[in-house]
């Protein structure tokens, strides 16, 4: 009779050095008309262990390019840097910001330089299109991409995708006699989705809490209509007369 | 050569590992139990013992119980926190639990904590560490109080002041720092409630409310959601929905009232012969 341990040591046995981990944490952007949102939790986790309550993981690209990173951190902090140093060359070879549609090309061509030792990292990137609409657009880890509506990605994508499809897409809703779903939500609604898909992931996700940034990206010449209750909300834009730029902060349930 | 035995060798048979680490490398993984990845505590003070422990059970990363209770019920003056896999947790110490009663009704003696360790260390010793159970066992009998921990496999402490669980690192920091000997009630129920929150909020399988339990040699109080700093906060938005909202196929609405026509047969009015 062998026990079950002996039978491994009567093999050669090879031992690897694995260079990733999973730091845990939800991100998420909603696309409006004329607005965008992207959001993430702060806890920065590795197995039970809380490494940070504070690790921001969305970034403002440009004044309407915010990019979400989920997955390694290493990997997402370097990813978000390698990306902001490529749209400052862009601005001095162009003397202007890169689209967000090319931002999203310039992504997945970064993603897939790196096709065999990727960047563990699913990407959401989020803000105002050239033509003036808010857009969203979620990628994998070696660059396959779409624009969407909404995306959740994270450690709670399978608590908060469902949710975000039933209230943004209206999915198993049928519409009231003589009406139709709306393709767009108002701001102050998409805020309210958002707040509520963070503090019930927190409820049922160990790896989710701690704290939440929601940023905004406004297209041009938008007033602040839906924006008048919210508390210490911070303007982040730096260029005058384009998009505008804002970010909400929220505590989350610290167990 | 002679033939392979009939007969199993002697001692333990782990011929059903083998085909469960076979089964688990072709990708059949074992059915994921309820764990309790737990912060449970127990210390002694003046008057007696006093167990603590969060109320967060997991599936994985999933949260399963928001509220569950982990100081489980051996005796009145006994109780006993576990950490581990929930349903094992549970289902020793109800065992134990039910063995100590009859114990006592066949003695005519309250139930020793020492008994009640060796008769849980036997039975988790004689699984081999199958059964997931890491337990804080406290009580005070006609020898004073008694705390123990008891590992899966069987090993025990006898400690002054004790952790389990993921989350029993953090609580004991907190004990290292200000356990002292003799401590009084009030002083040793708010250390028992702060290594517990230590767990709660430093170990991501530890969480939402501080249950904790005091035993002395008069009464045993059981605190259920002692400290609760974890109260969900109020939604944005209310999601009900409208009546008619969701789809449907066919409608088919079945009368659950059943008529029936009698037809009477034979002779109408004759009255039943009762000579």
């Amino acid at each position: 009779m062998i026990m079950p341990d002996m039978d491994s040591l009567a093999h050669p046995q090879e031992r690897r050095f694995n260079p990733y981990t999973e730091n845990g944490g939800t991100i998420l952007a909603i696309a409006g008309a004329d607005f965008s949102v992207i959001a993430g939790d702060t806890r920065q986790s590795e197995g039970y262990s809380i490494q940070t309550r504070y690790a921001p993981k969305v970034f403002r690209l440009t004044d309407r390019a915010v990019l979400a990173v989920n997955g390694f951190a290493a990997d997402g902090n370097m990813f978000v840097k390698k990306v902001k140093q490529r749209l400052e060359w862009y601005h001095h070879a162009h003397a202007k910001d890169m689209p967000l549609r090319a931002i999203a090309r310039l992504i997945q061509t970064m993603l897939y330089a790196r096709r065999f030792f990727p960047y563990y990292v699913y990407n959401i990137l989020g803000g105002i299109e050239e033509d003036g609409t808010g857009a969203v657009y979620s990628f994998d880890p070696v660059g396959s991409y779409e624009r969407e509506a909404c995306r959740a990605a994270g450690a709670a994508q399978s608590l908060v995708q469902p949710f975000l499809d039933n209230q943004i897409y209206f999915k198993n809703q049928e519409a009231a006699q003589g009406t139709s779903h709306p393709s767009h939500l108002p701001l102050e609604t998409v805020l309210s989705i958002v707040i509520d898909s963070f503090t019930s992931a927190t409820e049922r996700h160990i790896e989710v809490g701690d704290g939440l940034e929601i940023f905004i990206a406004l297209s041009k010449g938008r007033t602040l209509q839906g924006m008048e209750s919210i508390r210490g909300l911070q303007e982040l834009t730096v260029t005058e007369d384009g998009e505008r730029l804002f970010v909400m902060r929220r505590d989350l349930k610290k167990d | 050569m002679s033939q392979q035995s009939a007969f199993s060798s002697p001692g333990f048979d782990f011929s059903n590992s083998v085909r469960n680490n076979f089964l688990q490398e072709k990708g059949m993984p074992l059915p994921k139990a309820t764990s309790t990845g737990t912060t449970i505590v127990g210390c002694l003070f003046k008057d007696g013992i006093i167990l603590g422990a969060d109320t967060r059970a997991t599936e994985g990363e999933i949260i399963a119980d928001k509220n569950c209770e982990k100081i489980h019920y051996i005796t009145e003056s006994i109780r006993c926190c576990g950490a581990g896999t929930a349903a094992d947790t549970e289902f020793t110490t109800a065992t134990i639990s039910s063995n100590m009663e009859l114990h006592s009704l066949s003695t005519g003696r309250k139930p020793r904590v020492v008994t009640v360790m060796t008769m849980l260390k036997q039975y988790l010793f004689q699984y081999q560490g199958h059964i997931g159970a890491a337990l804080v066992l406290g009580g005070v009998d006609s020898t004073g109080p008694h705390l123990f921990t008891i590992h899966p496999h069987g090993s025990t402490d006898k400690l002054p002041y004790v952790t389990m669980g993921s989350g029993s690192l953090a609580a004991m920091a907190v004990f290292e720092s200000s356990w002292k000997p003799n401590m009084e009630r009030s002083d040793a129920l708010a250390l028992v409630s702060a290594a517990v929150s230590a767990g709660i909020f430093n170990d991501l399988g530890s969480g939402s409310n501080v249950d904790a339990c005091i035993i002395t040699a008069t009464q045993t109080e059981m605190l259920r959601n002692f400290v609760k700093p974890n109260e969900r906060v109020e939604k944005e938005r209310h999601y009900t929905f409208r009546r008619g909202t969701t789809a449907w196929k066919s409608e088919n609405i079945r009368d659950l009232i059943v008529n029936e026509d009698i037809t009477l047969v034979g002779a109408t009015g004759d009255a039943m012969d009762t000579s």
